[in-house]
C-alpha cells in the first residue's frame, strides 16, 4: 500500500515545482519526467504486490466528511487498469521532453505538466477507491484536470470547444453518477462499496442504478451515441496528452461499469443484452466513422470508438454469462474486455504518439497531405506498422489475443443449448466485421502516410523524430509484442482479476480455457519466423531488381502524385457502404463535358451524433430561451415590478 | 381608541385612491405627506404613551409628514413637472385595479391566521391595501417623481404592520427603514436631475436603453 500512495502522491506533486522554475529553462519538465516515472514505477511495484501476493492491498482512514472515508482497495481487477495507466503515463512523460520542450511552450508547457501529473494521479485514485465520495472525488479531479489537457494549445479556437463540449458531457455524467451513488447508499446502506456479489438486485432501485451507471459511465468510456466529446478533444489534445486521454482515461467508464455489476449478486439478462448491442453499435460505426476521416488524430479517436465498443462487447458476454449461470463465459468475456483494456492501452498509445511524431514533423494533421513519410521517418513508421497490426487484431501482437478470448467464448456458448445464446452468438460476425473494417482503416492511414509519394512540401522536409520520443514508443511496442508473444504469462492474472469481480466464474468444472494461450504463442512465434525469414528473403532479391516506376504508378510511364490514391478515394467504397449511417457530404468532383476544365472534390463527414443532433436541438433551444428572455427582460422598470407583484402575490396564495 | 383608530386608516385608504386617480403631481405628493403624518399618530393610539412609541411617532412624522415631501416639492421645482401626462393605463383603469386590490386585501386579510388580537380592526388589511396600492402606482406611472410616491405609499403600508409588532419591533429597525428611506429619496432626487439633464425628460422608460 505505501508504493500506491507514494505513487499517488508523486504523480499529483510532479508538475508543481515547475511551477517555480525558469519559464524558458527545462529543469522543471526534467523534475516532473522524473517524478512520473517514479510514481510509474511505484504503481508497478503495487501491481506486482497485488499479483504475487495474490491479496488486495487495503487502507481505510476516516475522512472528516459525513459519510466519507479514505478507504483504498487496490484489488487484482483494479490492477489491471493501473499496469497500462504506469506504463502510458511514464511513456508520455518521456516522450514529452522532446514533444513539448518547454522551451517551445513557454507559455503553456508548464500548466500542462500539472494537469498531466494530476491526471495520473487522478485515475490511480479513481480505481483504487473504496467509497463512492472518494471515488467522486477523484473521478472530477480526473475529469477537470483533463479538461487543461485537452485545451493546452488553447489559442486554437478548435481546442477551447473540444473543452467545451468535454467538460459539458463530463459534467452530465457526473451528474447521473451521483443520483447513482445514492441509489446505491440506499440498495447497501453505506457510501463504502460492498464486497463483489453482496448486494441482491431488487426490481426498479436496481434497474435505475445500472441505466444511471451505463450513462454516467459509458459517457467517460465513449460508446456511442455518447461518445460526442471524444474525437475532438482527442484530434485537439497534444498527441501524449490524446495518448493518456485515450490510453487510460476513457477505460475509467469500463472500471466503472465492472465495479457496479460486480456489487451484484445476480444479474438481470437484459444488462448483458443492452450492453451487448451498444457495444456492437460502438465496434461498428466507431470504425466505419474513422474510415471516413482524414485527420489522423480524429480518425484514431474514432479508433477508440471502436475498442471500446469490443470492450464492451467482452463485458456484455461476461453479463449474459453470469445471468445464465455460465462459469466459461463470464471467464472469457470479462478475460478478453479485461486484456483488451491493457491492450488498447499500450497500442493506441503507440500509435498516438507515432503519429504525434509524424504531426510535428510535418505541421499538419490531414492525411491527404502526407505520403512517402517511411523515406523521411523509417523507425517511426515501423513503430507506426506495430501499433496498426495490434490495433486491427492480427498476430503476432496483443490486439489479437484479447479478440481471440472473445472469439472463444462465443463458440464455447455454440455447441450448448442455452437461452439467450443467440445473443451471444452474434458477437462473432459484428468482430469479424470489425476487424476487417479496422485493417482497411489502417491500410489507407499506413498507405496514405507512409508510402506512396509526398502530396506536400511539408512532407519532403520531415525529419526523423528524436532518440528520446522513440524510446518509449519502442518500449510500448515491446510490451505489445509479450502480451502477443508469450500471452500464457498473463493467464494467472486474469483468473485472479475475474475472481475478484466474480468468485463463481472460478468454479469451472472443464479444463481451464486459458490453455489455448500457450498454443496461441506457440503460432505468434512460427508467424513472426515465418515473417522474418520472407522478408529476409525479399530483400535479398530486391538487389536485382532494376526499378522504373514508382509505387502504385498504374503502369503510368510519369505519374505524379496527384495520380495517388487519396484518403477519401481509398475509403470510398465502405464509406459509401455506410452511406446510410454516415451522410459524408460532397461537394464537386463532378466532371463535366468532353473537355472538362479543373475540378474540385471535398468531402466531408461530420458526427452523426454530436454535428447532426445535438448541435441543431441545442442551437434550437437556445434561439428559444433568447426570444423568451427579450420578451421577458424588456427593460421596463414596470414590467420588473410586476414580476415581484405577481411572484409576491403567488407565495402569499401557496402558503395560505 | 378602536374607534380614532378605524377612522385614521380608512382616511390612508381613501389617500391611497386620491393618489392613485390624480394625475397632478403636487397634489400627489401633498396626500402622501398628509398620509404619513397621520400614520405616524399611529403607534400613540395603538400603544399609549410611552417613551418608544413617541420616538417611534415623532420620526416618522418628521420624516414622512415634513422632510421627504419637502425634498420631492423642492426637486418638481427644479425640474418644472406639474402632471403625470401619460400614465401606462389610464387614471380610471388604475383607479378600478386600486378598488379591486383593496377589496383583495380585506379578503385576504380574513384568511390570514393571526392571533386574535390583530384580528380586529382593520389594520392589517388597510396595510395591504396600501402596499398594493403603492405597488401598482409603481407599475403604472412613468414619471420617477411618481415612482418615489409610490415607494413612500409602500413603506406606508409596511409601517402599518410594523405599528402592530411596535412593541416587539425595536426602534432600531423602524429607525434603519426611515433612513432607508431617506438615502433612496436622496438618490432619487440626485438621478432624477441628472436623467434630466442628460435626456431632457424624467420618463423611466429612457432607462431601458441599460438591459442587456
Amino acid at each position: 500500500m505505501p508504493w500506491l500512495l507514494t505513487a499517488v502522491a508523486l504523480a499529483g506533486l510532479s508538475g508543481v515545482p515547475g511551477l517555480f522554475m525558469n519559464r524558458y529553462g527545462s529543469g522543471g519538465e526534467r523534475i516532473a519526467c522524473a517524478l512520473i516515472v517514479a510514481a510509474a514505477l511505484c504503481g508497478l511495484g503495487a501491481v506486482v504486490q497485488v499479483f504475487y501476493d495474490g491479496d488486495p492491498l487495503l487502507l481505510a482512514w476516516s475522512w472528516n466528511i459525513p459519510g466519507a472515508a479514505f478507504i483504498v482497495r487496490l484489488d487484482a481487477l483494479a490492477a489491471f487498469f493501473l499496469m497500462p495507466l504506469c506504463l502510458v503515463a511514464a511513456a508520455g512523460a518521456i516522450y514529452g521532453l522532446m514533444y513539448m520542450a518547454q522551451s517551445h511552450h513557454p507559455e503553456n508547457g508548464r500548466q500542462f505538466r500539472l494537469f498531466y501529473g494530476l491526471v495520473v494521479a487522478a485515475v490511480m485514485l479513481v480505481v483504487c477507491a473504496g467509497n463512492s465520495l472518494l471515488f467522486l472525488f477523484a473521478w472530477e479531479l480526473m475529469a477537470v484536470s483533463g479538461f487543461f489537457l485537452i485545451t493546452a494549445d488553447d489559442q486554437l479556437e478548435e481546442a477551447r470547444k473540444a473543452g467545451f463540449v468535454y467538460l459539458a458531457a463530463s459534467h452530465t455524467g457526473v451528474l447521473a453518477l451521483l443520483a447513482m451513488f445514492v441509489l446505491l447508499e440506499q440498495g447497501s446502506g453505506s457510501f463504502t462499496f460492498p464486497a463483489a456479489g453482496l448486494l441482491v438486485a431488487q426490481g426498479g432501485s436496481a434497474a435505475a442504478i445500472f441505466l444511471l451507471g451505463l450513462f454516467g459511465f459509458g459517457l467517460k468510456a465513449g460508446l456511442i451515441p455518447l461518445h460526442i466529446w471524444l474525437p475532438a478533444a482527442h484530434a485537439a489534445a497534444p498527441s501524449h496528452a490524446s495518448a493518456l486521454l485515450s490510453g487510460v482515461m476513457i477505460k475509467t467508464g469500463i472500471y466503472g461499469l465492472m465495479r457496479l455489476t460486480s456489487f451484484f449478486s445476480e444479474i438481470p439478462f437484459w444488462w448483458g443484452g443492452s450492453l451487448l448491442a451498444l457495444g456492437a453499435l460502438s465496434a461498428v460505426f466507431g470504425v466505419v466513422l474513422a474510415l471516413a476521416q482524414h485527420d489522423i488524430k480524429r480518425l484514431l479517436a474514432y479508433h477508440s470508438v471502436e475498442n471500446i465498443g469490443i470492450i464492451a462487447l467482452g463485458l456484455g458476454m461476461a453479463l449474459v454469462g453470469r445471468s445464465l449461470a455460465e462459469p466459461l463465459l463470464v471467464m472469457l468475456g470479462l478475460g478478453g474486455a479485461l486484456l483488451h483494456v491493457v491492450n488498447h492501452g499500450l497500442f493506441k498509445s503507440l500509435l498516438f504518439l507515432s503519429v504525434g511524431s509524424v504531426v510535428q514533423a510535418t505541421g499538419t494533421r490531414d492525411l491527404s497531405q502526407y505520403g512517402g513519410l517511411s523515406k523521411h521517418q523509417p523507425l517511426t513508421a515501423l513503430l507506426f506498422l506495430g501499433g496498426a497490426v495490434a490495433i486491427s487484431g492480427l498476430p503476432p501482437f496483443n490486439g489479437f489475443i484479447s479478440e481471440w478470448l472473445i472469439y472463444t467464448g462465443v463458440f464455447s456458448s455454440a455447441g450448448k443449448d442455452v437461452g439467450g445464446g443467440i445473443a451471444i452468438l452474434l458477437i462473432a460476425p459484428v468482430l469479424a466485421l470489425t476487424g476487417a473494417l479496422a485493417l482497411a482503416c489502417f491500410v489507407k492511414v499506413f498507405g496514405m502516410t507512409f508510402l506512396g509519394h509526398p502530396r506536400s512540401d511539408a512532407v519532403v522536409q520531415a525529419k526523423e523524430a528524436p532518440a528520446l520520443m522513440l524510446a518509449p514508443m519502442m518500449v510500448l511496442l515491446g510490451f505489445c509484442a509479450w502480451i502477443g508473444l508469450l500471452p500464457q504469462t498473463l493467464g494467472p492474472l486474469l483468473l485472479n482479476a475475474v475472481g475478484s469481480w466474480n468468485s463463481a466464474a472460478l468454479e469451472m468444472p472443464t479444463a481451464l480455457p486459458l490453455q489455448s494461450l500457450t498454443n496461441i504463442s506457440v503460432f505468434a512465434w512460427v508467424l513472426l519466423l515465418t515473417c522474418g525469414v520472407s522478408i529476409w528473403w525479399l530483400q535479398r532479391r530486391r538487389h536485382h531488381v532494376v526499378r522504373s516506376l514508382g509505387t502504385w504508378g498504374c503502369g503510368y510511364q510519369l505519374p505524379n502524385q496527384r495520380m495517388q490514391y487519396s484518403a477519401g478515394s481509398f475509403a470510398d467504397t465502405i464509406v459509401a457502404l455506410f452511406h446510410f449511417g454516415l451522410w459524408t457530404r460532397r461537394h464537386g468532383g463532378q466532371a463535366r463535358g468532353l473537355f472538362p476544365v479543373g475540378e474540385h472534390l471535398t468531402c466531408h463527414t461530420p458526427d452523426i451524433v454530436l454535428d447532426r443532433a445535438i448541435i441543431p436541438a441545442s442551437s434550437g433551444i437556445s434561439w428559444l430561451f433568447v426570444r423568451l428572455r427579450s420578451w421577458v427582460q424588456n427593460g421596463l422598470l414596470a414590467f420588473y415590478l410586476l414580476y415581484i407583484a405577481l411572484t409576491l402575490i403567488f407565495f402569499l396564495l401557496w402558503f395560505m | 381608541m378602536t374607534d380614532i383608530n378605524s377612522i385614521i386608516l380608512l382616511v390612508v385608504i381613501l389617500l391611497n385612491f386620491f393618489i392613485l386617480g390624480s394625475a397632478r403631481l403636487v397634489a400627489c405628493i401633498r396626500a402622501v405627506a398628509l398620509q404619513g403624518a397621520l400614520l405616524a399618530l399611529l403607534p400613540v393610539i395603538v400603544h399609549g404613551f410611552s417613551l418608544h412609541s413617541l420616538g417611534l411617532a415623532g420620526g416618522a412624522f418628521l420624516f414622512k409628514g415634513g422632510l421627504i415631501p419637502w425634498l420631492l416639492l423642492r426637486a418638481i421645482r427644479e425640474v418644472r413637472i406639474r402632471r403625470e401626462v401619460e400614465p401606462l393605463i389610464s387614471l380610471v383603469a388604475t383607479l378600478f385595479l386600486g378598488a379591486m386590490a383593496t377589496v383583495a386585501a380585506f379578503l385576504f386579510a380574513d384568511q390570514l391566521p393571526l392571533i386574535h388580537a390583530s384580528q380586529a380592526g382593520v389594520l392589517v388589511p388597510a396595510s395591504l391595501a396600501t402596499m398594493l396600492a403603492g405597488f401598482l402606482l409603481l407599475m403604472t406611472r412613468r414619471k420617477a417623481i411618481t415612482q418615489v410616491v409610490g415607494y413612500l405609499m409602500l413603506e406606508n403600508g409596511i409601517f402599518i404592520f410594523g405599528v402592530l409588532l411596535s412593541t416587539a419591533m425595536p426602534l432600531v429597525v423602524e429607525a434603519a427603514i426611515l433612513l432607508d428611506l431617506l438615502v433612496a429619496v436622496f438618490v432619487m432626487g440626485i438621478v432624477l436631475n441628472h436623467v434630466n439633464r442628460e435626456f431632457s425628460s424624467i420618463n423611466i422608460e429612457r432607462l431601458s436603453a441599460l438591459k442587456e
